[in-house]
């Protein structure tokens, strides 16, 4: 028996799952985050608390239970006809791109 | 003779109807309350004032000419997390804070259709991540209870609004909790629908097998209006369900006689406020004294639905905002040196604190080596909450307790450690694992506070919730309770 947010809160350790500068710029990078930093330290201690909380799944024993993988039970993915539905919009999707030529999405040479 | 603010959508509903008044009149003394307040709660983002009185003219002809829709002509607002065609959709983010949506949410379009007057968008915890609407990039909504204290988040501007007599309902969405929370610490009636039942098209995507859209309003009756004319399916969102939709209004006066209440002993732990419990069970008193029976059940997984849920909200998310790239839309940075750099400073720049943390949290989880100890283990407890609530559901018709442990705290309170905040969610994240419908409703002050009692029901119970917060606010008024300065 579990009990709620008094034994999370007393019961935390820091130094379980604690994630160092090291793990926090590779997440940043596989995220394509761009940190400053002095935003970086907090995020060591935050993603640190972050995955000391959810080391507290370990206390449950799931070894008989099959994934959840839809919050309905019995739904399954629906499939459409494969009709084209959709209109060329390209022009008003547009007005909200940063840079735009010719109906082209402009981004900074890729290839020298 | 009650001022038109005071009044909610079923007496708009009917004072329309009964051309008493306008929908031109009502949707100026909604505009005056929003100019005169609005700015003070910072609870909106866009306010409409223009093309509301245009629509309200439309209402009016419609009525004029004998049209007789329920919500014709009753003003509303939106989160802006709902796309509007032609209006600015933000989601509380620098990212999108120059988005224009080119469609329509369909949520927004069949409010629109059923000739509702949108007012305005209302402010936001970024991209609906936050518990106290003081992650948007446009600053705190301020809890007109106490201007000193959060309006709960995330949908904390359209809770503020419907509680300032702003306007008489406000859309929203609950991925963990955002509507029921700032419901209950706003002193307002905030319902979570069942996953599935109200189309996610349109609706900017957090984590995609929680999020569902919902509404905030004064009272069960309001809400059940609304949620007629919101729900239903449609084929743009492939998790939408394919079943009827009821006429939530014809079965709210059913008598509880009868009706088997189960008790949460979970949620009645050392977390909770003992005044705030005392509330609770002052509710199920007047419950009780209508014929409901109560019995005590126990949820024994439930105490895990906190680090279940940071896991997979962070996951998806990580997965859902990897579409803002700096290149499609929204914010780019300023002279990207090269590709990569674009994708990162973008990112990095675009995206706030709490954005960051949880996607950096979801790819973490996610990342080579870790996906079977998180993911897949999260999935696992999420199968065990759920069923722990299908069980529940064998032996009473709907599960009942408190909304939030404590009254509204103050600004700035918990923003230093993310899991306190986090933790604040514990009662209502295990609705939104299990995919249930769940309603909060006022319960009564705390020192002046509002608090909320949240009853969840089996999946498509929105008849049943509607119909205990009806019979419950048929004999209490605290949804009646405007907060003082703002009657």
């Amino acid at each position: 028996m579990y009990d709620f947010a008094p034994f999370f809160l007393q019961n935390l350790n820091p130094l379980t799952m604690s994630l160092n500068r090291q793990d926090i710029d590779k997440i940043a990078q596989l995220a394509r985050l761009a940190l400053t930093e002095s935003e970086v330290p907090a995020y060591v201690e935050n993603l640190s608390r972050i995955m000391a909380l959810v080391g507290e799944l370990e206390r449950a024993d799931t070894s008989q239970v099959e994934p959840m993988a839809h919050p309905l039970p019995g739904q399954r993915q629906r499939l459409r006809a494969d009709n084209v539905t959709a209109t060329d919009s390209h022009e008003l999707y547009q007005r909200n791109a940063p840079q735009v030529q010719a109906g082209l999405y402009l981004v900074p040479r890729v290839i020298e | 003779m009650t001022a038109l603010h005071e009044l909610g959508v079923a007496e708009l509903s009917q004072a329309l109807r009964t051309r008493t008044v306008s929908s031109v009149e009502v949707t100026r003394a909604f505009l005056a309350r929003i100019d005169q307040h609005g700015q003070g709660l910072n609870a909106f983002i866009t306010i409409l004032h223009e093309a509301a009185l245009a629509e309200a003219e439309r209402a009016d002809a419609r009525l004029r000419a004998g049209e007789q829709g329920a919500l014709i002509g009753v003003p509303i607002v939106h989160k802006d997390i709902f796309c509007t065609r032609g209006e600015k959709t933000t989601c509380g983010s620098r990212m999108l804070a120059n988005f224009v949506s080119p469609y329509d949410a369909t949520v927004v379009q069949r409010l629109r259709a059923a000739g509702v007057v949108m007012l305005g968008k209302t402010n936001m915890d970024e991209f609906a991540m936050g518990s106290s609407n003081e992650t948007s990039y446009f600053g705190p909504v301020r809890n007109p209870w106490d201007t000193t204290r959060v309006p709960g988040g995330s949908s904390g501007g359209s809770a503020a609004a419907v509680a300032a007599r702003l306007t008489p309902a406000a859309t929203a969405t609950d991925t963990g909790g955002s509507i029921r929370q700032p419901a209950a610490l706003c002193g307002v009636t905030g319902l979570k629908p069942t996953y599935g039942r109200v189309s996610r098209f349109g609706m900017v995507a957090f984590a995609s097998s929680l999020d569902q859209g919902g509404l905030l309003t004064h009272s069960a009756e309001d809400s059940a209006l609304l949620l007629v004319a919101m729900a239903g399916f449609d084929e743009r969102d492939s998790t939408s369900v394919e079943l009827p939709v009821p006429d939530y209004v014809a079965t709210l006066e059913q008598p509880l006689k009868g009706l088997k209440i189960g008790l949460l002993k979970e949620f009645f732990d050392d977390g909770l406020d003992a005044d705030n419990a005392q509330r609770i069970r002052d509710a199920l008193e007047v419950l009780r004294e209508q014929g409901a029976t109560l019995k005590e059940v126990s949820l024994p997984n439930l105490p895990l639905s906190v680090p279940t849920y940071y896991v997979v909200a962070p996951a998806e998310c990580s997965s859902n905002l990897a579409r803002f790239d700096g290149v499609r839309y929204g914010y780019r940075c300023d002279s990207p040196r090269d590709l990569l750099d674009l994708y990162q400073r973008s990112r990095g720049e675009g995206f706030g604190a709490e954005v960051k943390r949880r996607i950096m949290t979801g790819t973490y989880v996610l990342s080579a080596g870790y996906y079977d100890a998180y993911y897949l283990k999260a999935q696992r407890v999420r199968a065990l909450i759920s069923a722990d609530f299908e069980r529940a559901f064998h032996e009473v018709d709907v599960v009942i307790g408190p909304t939030t442990p404590t009254p509204a705290f103050e600004l700035g309170a918990k923003t230093s450690d993310p899991v306190t905040m986090y933790l604040n969610d514990i009662y209502t994240i295990g609705a939104n694992l299990a995919g249930l419908p769940a309603i909060s409703v006022p319960c009564g002050l705390v020192q002046g506070l509002p608090v909320g009692l949240q009853i969840i029901g089996p999946h498509f119970a929105e008849p049943r919730l509607f119909n205990v917060a009806h019979r419950y606010q048929r004999e209490t008024d605290w949804h009646r309770r405007a907060p003082p300065g703002f009657a």
